[in-house]
């Protein structure tokens, strides 16, 4: 129990490391920062409930004013912006993540990858794109094409988060509660 | 840590929180309701004249807290532009700027335990699902006091890197970095067993 809530608080707290971590600037100018591994991260390594509940933890210190998000945004300001559908998909990525982790049988690194691509790149752009649709008044193909611009960032950290949970499921396996 | 509530006292600090989320749920309830590009102006010249009452501090601090939004101001004004739906883009643009600028002075007039009361109070059913308010507070502090914690310690490793080599460490210090989190939430969790448990 205790580990538990430790894990998921540790987990909220890595998402919140890793929006600071200084971002690196794409070719086209498109600013990628690794918060997004944190959210995939707390899928693969904690499984679907408790990745989450941490992702969730995560958005309510957000909400009630740190300024934790990539980039120090924070505060209630964020869910009225045109980036909340990224915002109310990440506990739901996190979700299919650990799903994809917890159901599947193929080797932790795959199956990481893979809940990754699922969860932390397909339905987190599916929540995102509908949100930009929604608060900029454009339809779903239109929002899509302001998205496009973060998919090799988000591949590349899809691949980072499953050699992650695979050297953790080596090195630290009982940390790997999605596989415990 | 610093957070994004406003040292500088204005009264609206002085106004109960549920107050003011009542006020900002209606305020922006009420912006996705209106569609018409001159009453959206009066609203974002109000959402405008609240925080520049409080000073040039504190309209500076709001100001910065909307540079996020300047990527898609710009992109809806160059669509629009190209589109010439002028009308269309205008009011976009001013009810996103309306409905974030005053959710963001909620936050800058809001201590942040009195936001945290209100999330243990808005928490308060998920005890019946195994989730007691205390187990929340607890889960936050937690978070609140790791953050640095991880901090340090992936400073140390990255200094420890830069000891041994003169490339830039990059990603390969997150996984040690990673573990050694894990390994100091392991202590805690010792730590809070050994002192009766979390629940």
């Amino acid at each position: 129990m205790e580990r538990n809530l430790t894990h998921i608080a540790l987990f909220a707290a890595l998402i919140a490391v890793l929006g600071l971590v200084p971002k690196i600037d794409l070719a086209a100018g498109v600013p990628i920062t690794a918060q997004s591994l944190g959210i995939m991260l707390c899928g693969t390594v904690l499984g679907a409930k408790r990745g989450a509940l941490a992702v969730l933890l995560f958005l309510a210190l957000v909400a009630v004013g740190l300024p934790l998000l990539a980039g120090g945004r924070g505060g209630i300001g964020v869910f009225a912006g045109p980036s909340v559908g990224f915002l109310v998909g990440f506990p739901v990525a996190a979700f299919v993540a650990g799903w994809v982790m917890e159901r599947t049988t193929l080797r932790v690194g795959y199956a990481a990858t893979a809940g990754s691509v699922l969860g932390g790149i397909a339905v987190l752009y599916l929540f995102g794109i509908v949100g930009l649709s929604i608060m900029l008044g454009k339809t779903l193909t239109e929002a899509a094409h302001i998205s496009v611009a973060f998919l090799p960032g988000d591949t590349i950290k899809a691949v980072l988060a499953g050699a992650i949970t695979q050297t953790l499921a080596q090195l630290r396996p009982n940390s790997v509660l999605s596989r415990a | 840590m610093l957070t994004l509530t406003s040292p500088v006292e204005t009264p609206l600090h002085r106004v109960a929180v549920g107050a003011k989320l009542a006020v900002l749920g209606l305020w922006t309830a009420g912006l996705f309701w209106i569609d018409d590009p001159r009453l959206l102006g009066a609203a974002l010249l109000m959402s405008f004249a609240l925080p520049a009452l409080g000073g040039r501090i504190f309209m500076a601090h709001a100001l910065r807290m909307l540079r996020p939004l300047l990527p898609f101001v710009i992109i809806v004004a160059l669509w629009h532009l190209w589109t010439g739906d002028y009308r269309g883009g205008g009011v976009i643009i001013l009810r996103m700027l309306a409905a974030v600028s005053a959710a963001n002075l909620v936050t800058m007039t809001t201590a942040l335990a009195d936001m945290m009361a209100v999330v243990e109070r808005l928490a308060r059913p998920l005890a019946r699902f195994g989730l007691p308010p205390r187990t929340l507070a607890l889960a936050m502090g937690l978070v609140i006091r790791f953050i640095p914690v991880m901090l340090d310690r992936h400073r140390q490793i990255t200094d420890a890197w830069a000891a041994r080599s003169a490339k830039r460490p990059g990603w390969r210090v997150l996984l040690p970095s990673v573990l050694a989190a894990l390994d100091d939430a392991d202590h805690v969790a010792e730590a809070l067993r050994a002192r009766g448990g979390s629940a």
